[in-house]
């Protein structure tokens, strides 16, 4: 038996050690994988020996295996094994693998209670601080609330090294278990003044972390962080207090008042830029905290624009990152100091790191004027054509229409530029996911400012004339959606609807959502044209007009999308109804006019007698923009409740099948339906068809290789005959640029100047005039004001109001908490937190109450009973102690004694 | 900080710490796209990005990446310092470090990394006591290692 014990142990000698595995993984590096499974079975091996050492050993090459990205929960109980040993070596090599691949929902952390307060307790500082940093990785409820009172022992330790870990590990525990804050806190705030720096700053850090989170209750240690920024000079803990600081001024503005000064004064004096950074930082929250009643307000702001002109100044790019991104914090209350560095941030537009462009972006919608919007955005546009990165472009785009759009186009003096920036901006080729935005705007800008529609139709004719369905990129796509819908809506500005109708009839294979629309909008030409031609009489070109019409929807009727389908039909079928009339119509004409020769043609020709009009009449009415919030304004009727079934979901039958089922079945049914209609039924003429397609497809396509370079002469734009040729049309927003120069500086040479609009210099006055006039009458459902207050649909994201709970429905509040998972977020946290400490408050006073009048407790007392544990109650007289203690230092309605 | 990572610039993990827990499945997706956006950043890029709801801030030293995750209102230059520290340390632990100290010292770079934060607050900034507890925890190591080893090996 000793005899098999020795040679196990020899054989072992020869194990892998956690070096040679690493080598070894090195020069594997074509089988790394195969390697690395070696060696998991050699590590399975190991781990089934009694030996301690070689234990170790295996989990300390797990722990390694494990940042390759394998997983080894598997080895959980092994590690465990190795933490309780006795030796520190081991236990160190236990502790890491468990800070490492422990999970705080795992079930083995019930093994590990006792030993880690085993270690907490030990005599060795580094036994205890082994346990505590590697606890802090993976504590859950559970372990806080059974190991909170022995960390909370730890923060009177001797030692500074145990102090500070277990401070530091006060703030996991409150995460997991916040009814520890409570009893817990009084010993934090103590260690506030600790001797040991370390100990201090951990103190300062774990309270900074608190009230960050939910500032209102610790409003009462102001004065004592006060004093600490203005004494220490350690920098990373005045970060800390003036993050804090930050956090707090928001709920106290004459504590803002009070910081102003020191921190100016930092600001001055500091050389470290963090400090100077989060000093900033602070003064701004600081300043948009308080109202504008300051009086060196205004030069506490003016300082901090100057030292983030410096930052944005300094060659290195961090410094000028976090300048801008400051700077746009200053943007929102104070626009004006920030617009004065205008040339500083169009600077930094240029800059080649992409990041500080977006920056720069960020700040750019803050320094547009009527003046100079048109400049910014011609080099926005330049930016277009330079940028690589789709990214980066979308962003740009974005911001172009951002800034022109702003305050119901607040800044655009031409509404023509605008129309012409959008177009151009269409016409960037690229694949971008913006196209949805132009054509928002296109639509929106050409509804809500009258005057310009003429102009918008006749651009968007022309863009439906020049651009084949051909183009690869969805931001054309979704341009030719509102430009379909322009033509067809504001037909009557159309000069040739005719042309439009042509053009939009040669489109094929379009996504089938804009498809729709041009089947609507193609009725709605047809209505315009018909009324041209009825109105002359013109019966060749009704049937002419008929045909080609006909044919493009019975086209659509093929299409595999229902929705195109129906309306091709339906349009198909109002068509024929229509055209049946007119002919019957002419049948009549003629007659008569076989009849009696002397009615001259078109004298009785009346509008409203015609087809036409009657087709027309089926778009009548104006549109109006709607407003934002219209669709939540809509009240609900009476009786109605969203929330009930309107049939009953059968439970019963269904619980047994899975949606996995369903999913399945789906699919098979998709599947099958596919098979049998593409595969067997190709026949030779569609395979010619195909190739052909997929021929045209390879040669519009810019990054395939052609074959040779004649076929470029065959790509269809070439051939266009343009009265203004592609190129100059993409430059053409410069031309307003330059007509809006001219007009400031020589009134006289505006008419040569102008392109296009061939109106007198009056006329242009009017027009320009005309166009300012944005349409801002929104559409809302009766009774409905936009400045009405939100109610409960307001953001939910504003942090204000997470934590404004009604505190007087704690139940309502608990069981929130308890159907949301485990606390992940932060907030859920915190509002929890403050919602105990408030509720304990309660039920101190609840508690005081009842001594007096036994037998009258209060809700909130019972409610307490509920929540707090048996421990709690043990010490019920202690904490009311403490509490009360606790609730003088509040104070937080006289802040105001400590600021005189 | 919500977790930190070390990669090589050939987009190898050497090192990962995690202060919030989080599936294993969901820290792969993490550090992969991480590495990723990282590593196609080029050299004179700033060292921030804004990813999901969290701030990154990175800084390459030698061919290793140390990247930090923070919230969004942490101090983006202090966690700067952090890194630095933390580079610091470890080039006063190995003397003058390289990729392949941290690569076979692992543990030891995980143990320097755990005195400097816990939980990912900071927690100790003297740069001193960091060492000194280390080195008095690595002779604690070497006291035990002499008279186990016989033991350890069934020989004793």
């Amino acid at each position: 038996m000793a005899l098999k014990k020795v040679k196990g142990n020899i054989e072992r000698m020869f194990d892998k050690n956690l070096t040679d595995l690493v080598r070894g993984i090195r020069n594997n590096k074509e089988n790394e994988a195969k390697y690395i499974t070696q060696c998991m079975e050699d590590i399975k091996q190991e781990l089934r020996q009694d030996n301690l050492t070689v234990k170790g050993n295996a989990i300390a090459k797990l722990t390694y295996l494990q940042m390759l990205g394998y997983d080894i929960s598997w080895a959980g109980f092994n590690v465990i094994e190795v933490m309780s040993s006795n030796k520190f070596t081991l236990k160190r090599t236990g502790y890491l693998a468990a800070s490492q691949s422990f999970h705080c929902d795992s079930e083995l952390l019930m093994l590990t209670t006792n030993m880690i307060r085993k270690e907490l307790n030990s005599q060795n500082q580094y036994d205890a601080g082994l346990a505590l940093t590697s606890l802090s990785c993976y504590i859950s409820t559970d372990l806080a609330r059974d190991l909170s009172q022995d960390i909370l022992t730890l923060l009177s330790s001797t030692k500074p090294y145990i102090r500070k870990k277990a401070v530091l590990m006060m703030y996991k525990v409150f995460l997991k278990y916040p009814e520890a804050l409570r009893p817990a806190f009084p010993k934090l705030k103590e260690k506030l003044e600790d001797p040991d720096p370390g100990v201090q700053s951990a103190a300062v850090n774990v309270i900074c972390e608190l009230a960050r989170k939910n500032p209102k209750n610790y409003l009462s240690l102001a004065p004592v962080f006060f004093k600490l920024m203005t004494t220490k000079t350690n920098n990373w803990m005045l970060i800390k207090i003036i993050k804090l600081f930050g956090a707090l001024t928001p709920l106290e503005p004459r504590l803002g008042k009070k910081l102003i000064e020191p921190l100016t004064n930092l600001i001055h004096s500091t050389s470290a830029m963090s400090l100077l950074y989060e000093c900033i930082n602070t003064v701004i929250a600081v300043l948009i905290s308080i109202s504008s009643g300051m009086p060196n307000h205004a030069a506490s702001i003016q300082l901090c624009v100057q030292k983030l002109r410096i930052l944005i100044e300094d060659s290195d790019q961090n410094l000028k990152y976090l300048g801008l991104l400051a700077m746009s914090k200053i943007l929102k209350t104070h626009p004006k100091s920030v617009q004065a560095h205008k040339d500083l941030i169009l600077q930094c537009l240029e800059d080649k790191d992409e990041s500080i462009r977006l920056r720069a972006l960020d700040l750019l919608y803050g320094m547009v004027s009527k003046k100079n919007l048109m400049e910014i955005v011609k080099k926005l546009m330049v930016h277009m054509d330079k940028a690589e990165g789709t990214i980066y472009r979308d962003e740009l785009l974005a911001k172009i229409v951002l800034i022109c759009s702003q305050n119901n186009y607040q800044f655009i003096t031409n509404f023509e530029w605008y129309l012409t920036v959008l177009v151009e901006l269409a016409q960037m080729e690229f694949g971008s996911k913006q196209g949805h935005v132009i054509a928002a705007q296109l639509i929106d800008v050409s509804i809500r400012v009258q005057a310009i529609r003429s102009f918008a139709v006749a651009e968007m004719a022309q863009l439906l004339e020049f651009y084949a369905s051909n183009s690869q990129f969805s931001i054309m796509q979704d341009v030719l959606y509102s430009a379909a819908w322009l033509c067809g809506e504001f037909a009557s500005e159309l000069k040739e609807p005719e042309a439009s109708l042509i053009a939009m009839l040669k489109y094929k294979s379009l996504p089938p959502h804009i498809e729709i629309v041009f089947i609507q909008n193609i009725l709605k030409l047809y209505a315009c044209c018909l009324m041209k031609y009825e109105l002359a009489q013109d019966y060749d070109k009704i049937c002419g007009m008929y045909e080609v019409t006909q044919r493009k929807l019975e086209n659509s009727l093929k299409s595999p999308e229902i929705e195109v389908q129906e309306r091709a039909s339906s349009t198909l079928m109002i068509l024929e109804v229509v055209h049946c009339e007119v002919m019957a119509k002419k049948g009549v004409k003629t007659e008569q006019i076989m009849e009696d020769f002397d009615l001259p043609i078109d004298a009785e020709v009346d509008k409203g007698e015609t087809v036409a009009m009657q087709l027309l009449n089926l778009f009548n009415g104006d549109l109006n923009p709607v407003a934002p919030k219209a669709q939540k304004k809509v009240p609900i009727p009476e009786g109605l409740d969203l929330d009930s079934f309107i049939e009953e979901p059968d439970f019963g039958e269904n619980e047994y099948s899975s949606d996995s089922d369903y999913e399945i079945k789906g699919n098979l049914f998709v599947k099958d339906s596919n098979e049998r209609n593409s595969k067997p039924e190709l026949t030779e003429e569609e395979k010619v068809k195909i190739r052909e397609a997929r021929k045209n497809e390879q040669m519009n396509n810019p990054h395939y290789l052609k074959s040779s370079n004649k076929k470029y002469e065959d790509i269809p734009v070439a051939e266009l005959q343009l009265d203004v040729p592609l190129k100059v049309l993409s430059k053409r927003s410069d031309k307003y640029l330059k007509f809006d120069n001219g007009a400031k500086k020589s009134r006289k040479n505006k008419r040569s100047k102008k392109h296009k609009v061939e109106s007198s210099t009056d006329d242009d006055n009017e027009l320009v005039n005309k166009t300012l006039m944005v349409n801002q009458n929104l559409e809302l459902p009766e009774g409905a004001t936009l400045s009405d207050s939100e109610g409960s649909v307001g953001n939910p994201d504003d942090p204000h109001r997470a934590l404004d709970i009604d505190l007087d429905l704690p139940g309502l509040d608990e069981k929130k908490l308890a159907d949301s998972p485990q606390p992940e977020s932060n907030k859920i946290k915190s509002k929890k937190k403050k919602h105990n400490k408030i509720k304990k408050d309660k039920s101190v006073a609840a508690a005081a109450a009842a001594a007096k009048q036994p037998g009258d407790d209060g809700e909130n007392k019972k409610k307490m009973k509920k929540s707090k544990d048996k421990k709690e109650k043990t010490k019920k007289k202690k904490s009311k102690e403490l509490s009360n203690e606790y609730e003088e230092a509040l104070g937080i309605s006289t802040p105001s004694k400590e600021f005189p | 900080m919500q977790f930190m990572l070390l990669f090589s610039r050939q987009g190898k993990l050497r090192l990962q710490k995690w202060y919030n827990a989080h599936p294993d499945k969901l820290k792969k997706k993490i550090t992969r796209e991480l590495i990723t956006t990282i590593l196609t950043r080029k050299p004179k890029m700033c060292s921030f990005l804004e990813w999901r709801d969290l701030k990154i801030v990175y800084k390459r030293y030698a061919s290793l990446y140390f990247c930090c995750a923070i919230e969004q209102n942490d101090n983006e230059l202090l966690t700067l310092e952090i890194i630095h520290r933390y580079v610091e340390l470890l080039d006063k632990y190995f003397g003058s470090v390289c990729e392949l100290d941290i690569i076979f010292n692992f543990e030891k770079a995980y143990f320097i990394l755990d005195e400097l934060l816990l939980g990912g607050e900071i927690q100790e900034t003297s740069k001193k006591t960091v060492l000194k507890a280390i080195a008095s925890q690595d002779l604690l190591q070497e006291e035990e290692t002499p008279q186990g080893f016989f033991e350890d090996h069934g020989l004793g």
